[in-house]
C-alpha cells in the first residue's frame, strides 16, 4: 500500500495522564471541585469543619488532667488563654473508676473485671472461627459464676442452680429417643423449675451449714456506672434473642389463639415507652407477685427490659422470616421434616442470617436504653451525674461528664455495628 | 379369594390428642389458653391480695379531684385548682405538640442527610456518616441533658437584655429573644378576631379564628388539587398540559391572605419588662432541648432509611428511563422517588412512632407532657400507681395503634397500587 501517504505501523508509547487528573489533584477534582455547585459545597462544608474544629479543639486540649476542683481548672485555663471557658478533665481523672463501677466496693474491683474477662472469653468463640472450640463449654457455666461473682454470697447456690441445667441436660438425654418432642421439651425445662423452686434454697441452706463458703456480699444499690448499664443490657441483649424467636415463630403460628397472644404481647409491648415499662419495674412489679415477695430492683429493671427488647426481636426475626423463599419451607415440607427440625436445620439459620442487621441494631439499642434505669433513681453513668454535680468541688461541670459517658457508649455502640458489617459481609461471602 | 380383612375403626384414644395431627394443635391451643388464664388468674390474684394488705383499692375518682399542681406549658385553660383528669389531658397535647414538630423537623433534616450521604462531594459524604455515627451510637437521654445544659448555660439571662448598652440584643429585627429561659418568638394576634368557642359545656375554648383559617386554607388545597385534576385530564385528552402554577399558587394562598387582612393580623412582639419577657410565645429551653434533641436523633434514622430506600431502586430504572429520553429531573420525580417511597414511608412512620414514644424521655428536662403529669407528679400526689401507669400506658399504647393503623393503610394501598 504505497500510495497511502503515512499509516502508522508501530504503537505509540502509552502517556502519563495529565497532571490534573491523577494524584491528590485529580482526586480533589473529581471528588471535591467537580462543578461550581460540588465547589459551592465544598467550601461550605469545610468552613463548617473549620469553625467546628477551631471551638472544639481548643477547648478539648486543656491541660487540667490533674485539677482537684472545678476552680483549679479556671485558674489553669485562665492563666492559659484568658478566659475560662475550657473542659476541666480533672473530675474524669478523679471519678473515672466511679463511672465504671459505681459504688462497688473498691477492694474487690477484680470480681467485675474477672466477670467482664470471662464474658469477653464466653462469647469469643460466637464471635470469632479462630478461637478453640472448647470455650463453648464456658457458657453454660457463666451466667451462675458471674451472678455469683458479681452479687457475692455462699458458693452453693450457684452450684445448685447450675446442677439444674445439668439435670434438665440429663432428662433431655435419657428421653430423646422415647418421647414425643413436646413432652420432651415440657419435661426437660420443666424438671429444672421445679429443681429452683423447691430444692436449690433448702439444698443450698444445708451445705452452707455444713461447709461454709462465701465471698462478701454486695447488695444491688452499689451497683453503678457502666457495670450496671452492661449488666442490664447484655442479660437484657442474650434473654432476648431466644424469647423473640419463640414469639415470632408464635405469631407465624398456624395456631390461632397461641398466634392471638404472641400478637397482642408484641403490640403492647412496642406500643408503650420503655419508661412506662421501668415505671411499672420500680411500683408495680411487687404488687403483681405473691404477697411478701420483694426481688431485687435490678433483677426488676432486667425483666422489663428483656420483655421490652424481645418484642422488638420478634418483629425484627418476623422480617426475616418474611424475607425468606417460601421455596425453603416447602422443600422441608417435602423431605419430610417435622415442624421443630426444620426450623432449627432450615429456616431459623437463613432467616437469622437476613436479619443480621435488625437484631444488632436493636441490641445496640437495648445497650443505649439501659441509660432510661437513672430516671427510676438507679445510678447508671447518667444517673452518677448527679451524684457528681453534689460535690461542691465539681458542682458546675456538665460537658465534661456528659462527653465522658457519651464517648463510653459510642464505643460499645459503634464497634457492635462495625462487627454487624463485619459478620454480614462475611456470611455473604460464604454463599 | 383372599381374605378380606376388616380394618378396625379407630377408636378414640387418649394419646390421640397428643399424636394424631387432626386433634394435635387443637390440644396444645388448649394448653396454651389455660396456662394464659392461669397466669392471669395468678397476677390478678396477687395483685388483689396485695392492694387488700396495703389498704387499697382500685379507683379512678382521683381524675376529678383537684390536682394541687402547676403546668408551666399550658395549651388549655389550666391551674393548680383543675383536676388530674385536666392535668392528664394538657400532658397528652404536650406530647403531641412535641412529637409533631419533632417529626417535621427530624424528617427535613433527615431527607437532606441521606440524600447528602449519597452526594459525589467526598467531604460532604464524609461529614454526613459522622453525623448519623454520631447521633445513632449515643443514647438519646444523653443527648437530651447535653442540649438542655447547652441551652440553660450558654444563652443570655433575661436581665442581660436591659439598659441602653445591652450586653445581648434581640435576634431578627428585635423579634426573637433567645433566652437562657427559653426562647420568645413572636405570637400571632387578631385586632378584629371572632374570639373564642367553648367545646364540651365550656371545659375548653378554641380560637375560632384559627378554625376559620384552617378551614379555608384546607378548602384552598382542595380547590387546588381540582384544577391539578383537570389538567391532568385536559393533558391525557389533548396531551397539552396547561400551565397552572399561578393559578394554584394563588388558589391557595390568596384566600387565606385576604382572610387574615380581614381579622386584622398583627404580630405580638416580646418585650422585657421587669426580669423577664412578656408577650409573644414563650418556647421553653426544656420544649426546644427535647425539640432539637429528638429531631437530631430520629434524623440519624430517617436518614439511614431515606438512603436505603434510594439505593433499593435498582440503576436499570434510572438507565432505562434515560433511554426513554425522560429528563434527569422529571426521572428523579416521576421514576425513582415513587418506587423508593415506597420502601422508606413504612419504617418513615415507625421511626415517627419512635419519637413519639422517645418524647416520654420529656421526665428528665422537667417538660410537662404525660408521662410528667399522669405518670409523674399525679401518681406522687395520690400514690395511685396501678391506676396512673395503667391509665397513662393505655394513652401511649392508642397512639401507637393509631399510628400502626396508617402504616397498614399505607401498606394495602400500595399492594394494590402495585398489581
Amino acid at each position: 500500500m504505497r500510495n497511502v501517504s503515512f499509516v502508522r505501523s508501530e504503537m505509540l508509547a502509552e502517556q502519563t495522564p495529565p497532571l490534573t487528573s491523577i494524584g491528590v489533584i485529580g482526586w480533589t477534582r473529581e471528588n471535591l471541585f467537580n462543578g461550581w455547585f460540588n465547589s459551592i459545597l465544598t467550601i461550605i462544608s469545610l468552613y463548617i469543619v473549620y469553625s467546628f474544629l477551631s471551638f472544639l479543639i481548643p477547648w478539648v486540649l486543656t491541660p487540667t488532667w490533674k485539677a482537684t476542683s472545678l476552680n483549679e481548672c479556671r485558674e489553669i485555663n485562665t492563666a492559659l488563654t484568658g478566659h475560662h471557658s475550657g473542659a476541666c478533665w480533672g473530675v474524669i481523672t478523679e471519678r473515672w473508676p466511679q463511672f465504671i463501677f459505681g459504688f462497688y466496693d473498691r477492694s474487690i474491683l477484680w470480681r467485675p473485671i474477672l466477670v467482664f474477662v470471662l464474658f469477653l472469653a464466653t462469647i469469643a468463640p460466637i464471635l470469632f472461627e479462630r478461637v478453640p472450640r472448647k470455650l463453648f463449654l464456658l457458657g453454660p457455666v457463666f451466667p451462675f459464676l458471674a451472678v455469683w461473682l458479681l452479687w457475692g454470697g455462699s458458693i452453693w447456690s450457684p452450684i445448685f442452680s447450675f446442677l439444674g441445667l445439668v439435670l434438665g441436660y440429663l432428662v433431655w438425654r435419657s428421653l430423646k429417643e422415647r418421647v414425643n418432642a413436646v413432652i420432651l421439651l415440657l419435661s426437660s425445662i420443666g424438671v429444672p423449675i421445679i429443681w429452683w423452686m423447691f430444692l436449690t434454697e433448702p439444698a443450698s441452706g444445708l451445705l452452707a451449714e455444713m461447709i461454709p463458703y462465701e465471698i462478701q456480699v454486695l447488695p444491688s444499690r452499689d451497683f453503678g456506672g457502666l457495670l450496671l448499664s452492661l449488666t442490664i443490657g447484655l442479660t437484657a441483649i442474650f434473654c432476648s434473642l431466644p424469647i423473640g424467636i419463640f414469639l415470632a415463630l408464635g405469631r407465624q403460628s398456624d395456631l390461632l389463639i397461641v398466634k392471638v397472644l404472641c400478637v397482642w404481647f408484641i403490640e403492647f409491648i412496642r406500643g408503650v415507652p420503655l419508661i412506662t415499662l421501668l415505671f411499672v419495674a420500680s411500683t408495680l412489679l411487687n404488687i403483681f407477685m405473691p404477697p411478701g415477695t420483694n426481688f431485687d430492683i435490678i433483677m426488676r429493671v432486667v425483666i422489663m427490659v428483656t420483655l421490652f427488647s424481645s418484642a422488638y426481636m420478634a418483629e425484627v426475626v418476623r422480617g426475616g422470616l418474611a424475607g425468606l423463599d417460601s421455596g425453603q419451607y416447602e422443600a422441608a415440607n417435602a423431605l419430610g421434616f417435622s415442624y421443630w427440625k426444620a426450623q432449627r436445620l432450615i429456616i431459623m439459620p437463613q432467616a437469622l442470617k437476613i436479619s443480621i442487621p435488625g437484631i444488632v441494631s436493636n441490641f445496640i439499642g437495648v445497650l443505649k436504653d439501659t441509660t432510661l434505669v437513672s430516671v427510676i433513681g438507679l445510678f447508671d453513668p447518667i444517673g452518677l451525674t448527679t451524684v457528681v454535680l453534689a460535690d461542691m468541688r465539681w458542682n458546675g461541670v456538665y460537658w465534661e461528664l456528659n462527653v465522658f459517658v457519651a464517648l463510653c457508649f459510642f464505643v460499645f455502640c459503634f464497634s457492635m455495628s462495625r462487627y454487624s458489617m463485619y459478620l454480614e459481609r462475611k456470611l455473604r461471602k460464604e454463599n | 379369594m383372599a381374605q378380606h380383612q376388616d380394618f378396625k375403626k379407630p377408636t378414640f384414644e387418649l394419646s390421640m390428642l397428643l399424636y394424631d395431627t387432626r386433634y394435635r394443635s387443637t390440644s396444645f391451643q388448649v394448653i396454651a389458653l389455660i396456662f394464659f388464664f392461669s397466669l392471669v388468674w395468678w397476677l390478678v390474684n396477687n395483685t388483689m391480695s396485695n392492694l387488700a394488705i396495703s389498704g387499697k383499692d382500685i379507683d379512678f375518682s382521683f381524675l376529678v379531684h383537684e390536682s394541687n399542681y402547676d403546668i408551666n406549658q399550658r395549651l388549655l385553660e389550666y391551674d393548680s385548682r383543675s383536676s388530674h383528669g385536666r392535668a392528664a389531658v394538657l400532658g397528652v397535647l404536650n406530647t403531641l405538640v412535641l412529637s409533631a414538630i419533632g417529626c417535621i423537623t427530624a424528617t427535613i433534616l433527615g431527607v437532606f442527610v441521606g440524600i447528602a450521604r449519597l452526594s459525589k462531594n467526598w467531604i460532604v459524604a464524609r461529614i454526613m456518616t459522622v453525623h448519623i455515627e454520631i447521633f445513632r451510637n449515643v443514647p438519646l437521654l444523653l443527648w437530651i441533658l447535653l442540649i438542655m445544659s447547652m441551652v440553660a448555660h450558654s444563652f443570655p439571662v433575661p436581665k442581660h437584655f436591659r439598659g441602653a448598652d445591652p450586653i445581648a440584643t434581640m435576634k431578627l429585627f428585635d423579634s426573637v429573644a433567645l433566652t437562657n429561659r427559653g426562647f420568645y418568638i413572636p405570637e400571632p394576634l387578631f385586632s378584629n378576631g371572632f374570639g373564642d368557642m367553648g367545646f364540651f359545656s365550656n371545659s375548653f375554648y378554641i380560637s375560632i379564628d384559627l378554625i376559620v383559617i384552617l378551614a379555608i386554607f384546607i378548602g384552598s388545597i382542595w380547590a387546588s388539587g381540582k384544577i391539578k385534576a383537570r389538567a391532568k385530564r385536559i393533558q391525557e385528552e389533548t396531551g397539552i398540559r396547561p400551565t397552572t402554577w399561578y393559578l394554584r399558587l394563588g388558589v391557595i394562598f390568596i384566600p387565606t391572605i385576604l382572610l387574615l387582612v380581614y381579622l386584622g393580623f398583627y404580630l405580638g412582639y416580646p418585650e422585657l419588662k421587669g426580669f423577664n419577657f412578656k408577650g409573644g410565645i414563650h418556647l421553653r429551653n426544656s420544649l426546644i432541648a427535647l425539640w432539637i434533641a429528638l429531631s437530631l436523633y430520629t434524623s440519624a434514622f430517617i436518614a439511614e432509611i431515606v438512603r436505603s430506600g434510594i439505593l433499593a431502586v435498582s440503576k436499570g430504572q434510572t438507565e432505562a428511563a434515560g433511554a426513554l429520553g425522560i429528563k434527569p429531573n422529571v426521572i428523579m420525580a416521576l421514576v425513582i422517588l415513587p418506587q423508593a417511597l415506597k420502601v422508606i414511608v413504612p419504617p418513615l412512620i415507625s421511626n415517627y412512632l419512635n419519637l413519639t414514644k422517645n418524647s416520654s424521655l420529656a421526665i428528665a428536662v422537667g417538660y410537662m407532657d404525660l408521662t410528667g403529669t399522669l405518670m409523674g407528679i399525679t401518681l406522687n400526689q395520690t400514690g395511685r400507681e396501678l391506676e396512673t401507669l395503667l391509665l397513662g400506658m393505655s394513652i401511649y399504647l392508642t397512639i401507637s395503634l393509631l399510628i400502626s393503623a396508617v402504616i397498614n393503610w399505607y401498606n394495602r394501598r400500595n399492594d394494590m397500587v402495585e398489581r
